[in-house]
Formats: structure tokens, sequence, C-alpha cells
């Protein structure tokens, strides 16, 4: 038995469940519920390396990020959490020209917005991270403010903080089907019972298109299969989190000790090849490309060992933004999703603002630049630019 | 006493932390491993699951029969990198471990 609500939020990832923290500390009493078809931390949210970092390549996403670690570093003390945050910085590598004009162009921005990113030569990054070995490199930069979380104990932190507001959080709690009811709202079934809600934020990630379905709307997205390795718990070695851009490799210390890091994998059909579907099983294809590409970049770590991988799916929008809003067509029903990959790190600012945009407040620019209105023409518009993925 | 009883080894994990999860809500063994790291050392559970697995059942009052297991992770045993380097094998060739996926 679910009790009606103002606000149905599907989904008790980060982004929903940050959502639903902002929405009850801004106050009016309003009943917020959060149902989720799995146990907390299933999806992507438990499912990523971690990475919060400010060198993108749009204004848009910079500032974003630099409000979101400051949210991050302050997480801690405010929610009374640890979430095991450490700001050693993020290094990209270049291998080729094209990769380091994508990296000084980047710089050039985020310095503007005050990140204090540099470029340094392999020499440098060598000096950095003596293990790399850096033939083979021609450029790298580097920001010290950037760093890695646990990503688990926000969910716990934002689900906790929430719930001592009066939010209710349903896991293990499927919708199976939405309604659309005569006078406005929606009409949520659950094997928990029925339940009615003004309006529902569909924060569901790479799975928003299947929630989107059962209202009759529909979302460009495709999901991509990520996969991720952890090792054996070393001694404290690697400053920043190193990724090299050609070939999407990153890989950070955990304050566990653990080596945790991914790579693309070429999955024979140009990364869309799981037809749409989402999969979530490991492959070896990944393990082995993870492998030869590490020992590659730090040869010394040839003996450590591999203790389990795991794979979640990156959400893709037509033109690699994100989609938030009211979904076209669908009173009431909002979405926000299509954060291909860096859903995690931006939720916590994502969903600050997107609180004040469901309280009805002026909305930040984000929901102009990101509208889910943008392809109902059927075409895929300009992206807003930003070109500083990770795989 | 709880606090003295260890129940994963790798990791140091008591059955006090084990309650302890399970008094929060986090009653599902994904849960109990994710907020107490049970399970994640280098035995990955071999050792472990089901002591947690009682545990966590008498804790919440459940059968421990009710409980699934977390999903097992490649690899069997922990690997070094090198000897996975060296493995030559097509792209896209599944390992068929992952059968046990939610």
């Amino acid at each position: 038995m679910i009790d009606d609500a103002e606000t149905a939020i599907v989904g008790a990832g980060v982004m929903g469940l940050a959502i639903a923290y902002n929405l009850a500390a801004r106050g009016g009493g309003k009943r917020i519920v959060v149902v989720d078809g799995h146990y907390m931390a299933w999806g992507a949210s438990g499912r990523n390396g971690g990475g919060v970092r400010q060198q993108w390549a749009t204004e848009m996403n910079v500032r974003l990020m630099q409000e979101s670690m400051d949210i991050c570093s302050r997480f801690a003390k405010e929610m009374g959490i640890n979430i095991w945050m450490r700001q050693g910085g993020y290094l990209f590598l270049a291998r080729s020209a094209a990769a380091e004009r994508r990296l000084q162009r980047s710089v050039a921005l985020q310095n503007d917005c005050g990140v204090p990113t540099r470029m340094i030569t392999p020499a440098e990054a060598q000096a950095q991270v003596p293990e790399i070995d850096a033939s083979g490199f021609r450029a790298a930069c580097y920001n010290p403010t950037d760093g890695i979380v646990f990503p688990w104990p926000f969910l716990w932190g934002y689900a906790r903080a929430a719930a001592a507001r009066g939010v209710a959080i349903r896991t293990s709690t499927p919708v199976t089907a939405i309604a659309r009811r005569a006078r406005g709202g929606f009409s949520l079934t659950t094997p928990a019972g029925t339940f009615a809600a003004e309006r529902i934020v569909c924060a569901a990630g790479a799975w928003s298109p299947e929630v989107a379905r059962l209202v009759g709307g529909t979302l460009p997205n495709r999901p991509q299969r990520h996969e991720i390795l952890s090792t054996e718990p070393l001694k404290p070695f690697l400053k920043p989190l190193v990724t090299v851009s050609e070939t999407g490799l990153y890989v950070s210390q955990s304050l566990r000790g653990e080596l945790v890091g991914g790579i693309t994998v070429d999955d024979g059909g140009g990364g869309d090849g799981d037809g749409g579907e989402i999969k979530l099983g490991s492959r070896l294809a990944f393990t082995t490309a993870m492998a030869r590409a590490l020992v590659e970049l730090m040869p010394r770590l040839g003996h450590v060992k591999v203790v389990r991988q795991w794979a979640g799916p990156y959400d893709l929008s037509p033109d690699g933004d994100p989609i938030v809003g009211e979904l076209p067509g669908v009173p009431g029903f909002y979405v926000v999703c299509g954060f291909r990959g860096h859903g995690f790190m931006m939720a916590p600012v994502v969903a600050r603002h997107y609180a004040a945009y469901l309280a009805g407040d002026t909305p930040h620019p984000l929901f102009a630049a990101w509208r889910a209105d943008r392809f109902a023409s059927g075409r895929t518009p300009a992206s807003g630019g930003e070109d500083m993925f990770i795989g | 006493m709880s606090r003295k009883v260890i129940l994963c080894r790798c990791e140091d994990v008591t059955l006090a932390d084990v309650q302890h999860a399970v008094a929060l809500g986090y009653a599902d063994i994904e849960e109990v491993k994710r907020y107490t790291g049970f399970g994640t050392g280098p035995c990955q559970g071999k050792e472990c699951l089901a002591a947690v697995a009682v545990a966590a059942a008498a804790a919440a009052g459940r059968d421990p029969a009710a409980l699934q297991p977390f999903t097992s992770r490649p690899p069997i045993v922990p690997t070094e990198l090198r000897l996975l380097a060296g493995t030559k094998r097509a792209a896209g060739t599944g390992t068929g471990t992952g059968k046990r996926r939610r």
C-alpha cells in the first residue's frame, strides 16, 4: 500500500534520491514518493567509477561541475555520511594531435571559468605519476581539484536525509503500469498497490525510455554497456585519476586502495553491439582490453590481481547532451536522463536545480539547453559542443 | 560479543556490522554487501556469503532461503593483469560468466 503523492519519482538512484531530497528540503510539505524496481544502487549509480571532474568543454558543464564539486566537498559534513572523497585531480593524456588540440581548447575554457587546469608535458605527467610509461604521449592536462568519491554513500546520504523530511522510499517496487487520470495526474501500479501522483519525475537513467513508454511517451536515448574492474587493494600510490583520450581508459585508486577503472571495448557494433538492449553481463573482451591497456600504461602493475568486474549502462541521447524537463505530449511527466556516463557526478547540482524548477523558480539555463522537445521534429539537433567524454 | 565475531575475513566485517546494516534497512544481501563491504575482498564472498546470509536473515527475522545471494563476478579467482593481458581472444566473445546476472 502506497499513499497518494504530489510527486512520484521513478528511480532510487542518485538523481532520483537527490531530487527527492532537494524538493523535500525546500519545504511545503507536499508528499513525495520514490519507487524503484530493485534495491538501492542497483542501476548505474551503483556501477560507476565515482569520478567527479570539472574538466569539460562547454561553459555549462564546467560551471555545473564546479557547483557539483562544491556540493560534494560539503556533503559528508552536511549529510553526516562519509563519501570517501579524495581530490587527487584528473590527468588526461593525449597521444594524437587532435586530442591535444581538444585538451587545449577545453583547458582555455576551464581557466576562463576559474578551474586551475593546465597543459603539461608527458615528462611532467610522468613526474606526477612515476609508474606511467609516458612514451608515445604528446601532451596532457591536469586539474588538481578534480577527484573521486565512493558512489554508494551518496545514495544512502540522500535517502536518509530525504526520509527524515518525510519522503517515502520504496525499493523492490517496480512500476508496472502508469495511467493518465482524466482530471490530470497519474495512477501508478506496483505490486505494493496502485497510487496516484500529480506529477512523475522519471529518474531511471538508461531505463528511462521503458518508463516513458508506460505513459505513451517516447525518448530517443539508447543504452551502451560499459564495464569496470577492481583490483586487490594496494598501498596508496596513484594520486590523480588517469585517463587516456584515445582509448577511453581511466583508472583511479580508491581510498580502500583498490584500482578501479574501465575502457571502451570494441563491441563489434560501433558502440551499439547490444542492439539497443540494456545488457549487464561481463565480457572477457573487456577484461583483456583493460589489462593490456593498463599494463601498457603502467608496466609495473602486471602482477596486480583483478578481483572483480561488472557492467553498467551509459545512457546516450542522439546529440550527446542530457534530456531534461517535461516530456512533449505528456504533461506532468518530467525526465532527467541522457547523461552519457557522467550522471553521477552531475546529479548533486542537477538535482538542486531540478527541485527549483519543479517548485516553479526561474529555471536554470540547463533547462533550455537540454529541453526534451528538441528531438520532437525527429531530427537530431546540433550538440552543445561537449567533447570531453571518457569512453 | 557480536563485535568480535568476524564474518568476512577479507574485509574484517563483523556480525555487529551486518546487524547494523540490517537495522538501517539494508537487508538484502546486495545491500548488506554494499553497506558493509563484505564479500569484496580476495575471496569475493566464497568463504563468507553463507554466514552473512544467516546473520542478515536472523537480524531481519527472515528465512535465509528467502535471501538471494549477490551476483557473482568474474574472475573466479584473483587474476594477475599480466595473465589477462596475454589472453588472445576476439572482441565481443562472451565468457559465459554473465549467466547469473540480474
